[in-house]
């Protein structure tokens, strides 16, 4: 098992995202500094992938942007590794099928397992489709974690069933960004995962305000929050590591009070 | 352990957000149910004949045999469907499926225009809304398409994105279909996208070798020696190939945009120059960089830039059942005009690559052989851009 259950000992869980290399990693390493020591749970590392279906206008323009600075799967594993010397933090991965398929399933487990990153999100992998990953991430104590959505109706058992590490429930339709506001019953998402699995469930997709995240955290064990952090990427490029700083204290004061 | 489904060797499967799932779960269990009903079918066969104008013609191109002297040349004529193209066949069936599932609002992607404009059309048909997105370098290059969508009522989003291409266009139906499930049916294009997009849309365009197969059993009393259509994402071709697959000596050829030559970056032939991999729903070839970022792709045909290949053709490949040719812009655009010249039928673009390599081939072949091209659409839509490539400026 990973340390993923680590992140949710410490009360509800903040869990803050990153793609790795936007605009480029010295950034995202002071950014992911700042992040641990404001009290960050969970860290969610993006790989940047250059068609990335699942993601908003935000997100694409920070997947672009890491691409465009020449970043690799390969300079991304070097840079967790070097970062993992005093980062101990939790660390999990976002990016799509096609970076884990290329790079080989197994060598990208085995990297993972060797650099300290307990788990991997794949928004592009259906409960369906885990087979071909999910044996060789056991293999190497990788939770491959599963995502719950609005739609998921019907499927919301089976997928909680065989889920590890935690479950990230979408809260809403369409793709990453900022919304003003969830309007899915995530209690009662959450009500049957709890029925079906002890592991904890983190709700992501359109949190950015402390509010949302309180009461997000309130109905599960926690917040994920992407695009408004990407936001300040977007608006203060390498000085945005101190203002992801102060973002982090306030959301994570935030879920606490859930 | 749920299964994966929709697979073709090891291609195809549902590479989707979880979001969609259910959403291609009730498409496929209505898809089931209404691919059996006798009302479906003959609701669907009335509109495929008495709208669109099936049967389309296998005609025999007498003066491009002479000319090119071996081979027997067939054009099957999807350039003479309503709409202009093969893609009709797929939209009618889609449609009709979609308002039977209760939908009211088809979206779609569009690479030249010519699947925006036949969505379009089916949705003005059938009272339904439609939007479509199409990449904005497609936009330029085919602006009479964008006029053709919105005046059959369509709302034409410019997809900005990545290359603003074919894929983007793609990219962005699928994130419009994410965000809205409940009255909005995706009208993918071709064969490709998740489990069951491939089977349907090759089901659909199988009308094209079903009529072929009959019609050339017809005129010559026997089956064809070789098959030729351009591959995109690869609709009109295996609607094509389909009813000739088990004819084992009936020669399957897909032909690839190789842009500017697949020993070249500026190229989309992807089973020529790709390997495998995951994206838009489906495993299949893919052109790709070592760390599986998908390669901007260039084709002067806008309907054929795409890296990807629908996961069908790529077990095709696999088993060597369909052999996949590269044709370059220069050949493609000479076929164009060679066609145009002979026949007096001006071909798309896309359907010029499959022109241009029975050029190559016929001549190599012994006069009492046969070849089926298909024609998979028509070409005015390409005759500015090829005026273009010529060094000639005509305003449209």
């Amino acid at each position: 098992m990973s340390d993923i259950r680590k992140a949710f000992e410490n009360g509800k869980a903040f869990i803050p995202f990153i793609t790795c290399g936007d605009p480029d990693l010295e950034t995202t390493a002071k950014a992911i500094r700042e992040m641990a020591e404001n009290g960050a749970d969970l860290i969610e590392l993006g790989i940047p992938f250059s068609d990335p279906t699942a993601e908003g206008p935000v997100i694409q323009g920070a997947n672009i942007r890491a691409l465009a600075g020449g970043i690799t799967t390969d300079k991304i594993f070097d840079f967790v590794a070097e970062l993992r010397r005093d980062v101990k933090i939790p660390f999990v991965f976002m990016t799509y099928a096609n970076v884990v398929y290329s790079y080989d399933a197994e060598r990208f487990m085995a990297r993972c397992c060797e650099t300290g990153v307990g788990g991997i999100i794949l928004p592009d992998l259906p409960f369906e489709e885990k087979g071909e990953f999910s044996a060789v991430a056991k293999q190497y104590g990788i939770d491959l974690i599963s995502l719950i959505a609005p739609t998921s109706a019907g499927r919301i058992k089976m997928i909680a069933k065989e889920a590890d590490g935690f479950i990230y429930v979408v809260s809403s339709l369409g793709v990453t960004g900022m919304r003003s506001e969830i309007n899915t019953d995530i209690g009662e998402i959450v009500k049957i995962i709890r029925e079906n699995t002890d592991i904890p469930c983190a709700v992501g997709f359109g949190i950015s305000k402390p509010e949302q995240a309180k009461k997000m955290a309130g109905l599960s064990d926690g917040a994920i929050v992407g695009s408004a952090i990407i936001k300040l990427l977007e608006k203060y490029g390498k000085d945005a590591p101190s203002y992801i700083g102060e973002y982090v204290k306030s959301m994570k004061q935030a879920v606490s009070e859930a | 352990m749920a299964e994966s489904k929709g697979r073709f060797g090891v291609h195809g499967g549902q590479y989707i957000p979880e979001t969609l799932m259910n959403a291609v779960i009730e498409l496929e269990n209505a898809y089931n149910h209404y691919r059996n009903d006798p009302d479906f079918n003959r609701e669907l066969t009335d509109l495929l004949n008495n709208y669109a104008g099936r049967p389309s013609l296998l005609y025999y191109a007498e003066k491009l045999t002479n000319e090119l002297g071996g081979a027997k040349i067939y054009l099957k004529r999807e350039d003479l469907n309503h709409t202009g193209s093969h893609k009709i066949n797929n939209v009618l069936g889609q449609a009709l499926l979609a308002k039977k599932m209760g939908k009211t609002r088809l979206i779609a992607e569009t690479g030249a225009g010519q699947h925006g404009v036949a969505t379009a059309t089916a949705a003005a048909l059938m009272g339904m809304e439609c939007v479509v997105f199409m990449g904005e370098e497609d936009t330029k290059r085919q602006a009479l398409n964008v006029y053709r969508m919105k005046l059959l009522g369509a709302d034409v989003i410019p997809v900005k994105s990545g290359t603003a291409t074919l894929k983007d266009a793609v990219s962005e139906a699928m994130r419009e279909w994410t965000s809205r499930i409940d009255d909005t049916h995706y009208c993918l294009g071709s064969v490709m996208g998740p489990h069951p997009f491939p089977t349907i849309v090759r089901d659909f365009q199988a009308v094209i070798s079903r009529e072929a197969r009959a019609q050339i059993l017809e005129k010559e009393g026997r089956l064809p020696d070789a098959v030729i259509a351009c591959v995109g994402g690869g609709s009109n071709a295996i609607g094509s190939f389909y009813h000739f697959i088990p004819d084992e000596n009936v020669k399957l050829i897909g032909c690839e945009a190789a842009g500017r030559g697949i020993d070249t970056f500026e190229t989309a032939a992807t089973v020529n120059t790709g390997r495998i991999g995951i994206f838009h729903g489906m495993k299949s070839y893919f052109c790709q960089d070592k760390y599986g970022q998908i390669a901007p792709v260039y084709s002067i045909s806008a309907g054929l830039d795409y890296p990807g290949v629908g996961p069908e053709h790529a077990y095709l490949h696999d088993i060597k059942r369909a052999e996949y040719v590269p044709v370059t812009d220069d050949e493609a655009v000479n076929a164009f005009e060679f066609l145009s010249r002979t026949e007096g039928i001006i071909p798309a673009i896309e359907s010029a690559h499959a022109v241009a390599y029975a050029m190559k081939l016929a001549p190599t072949m012994d006069r009492d052989k046969i070849i089926i091209i298909t024609i998979s659409g028509r070409g005015d839509k390409d005759c500015a851009a090829i005026a273009r490539y010529r060094g000639e400026n005509i305003n449209e």
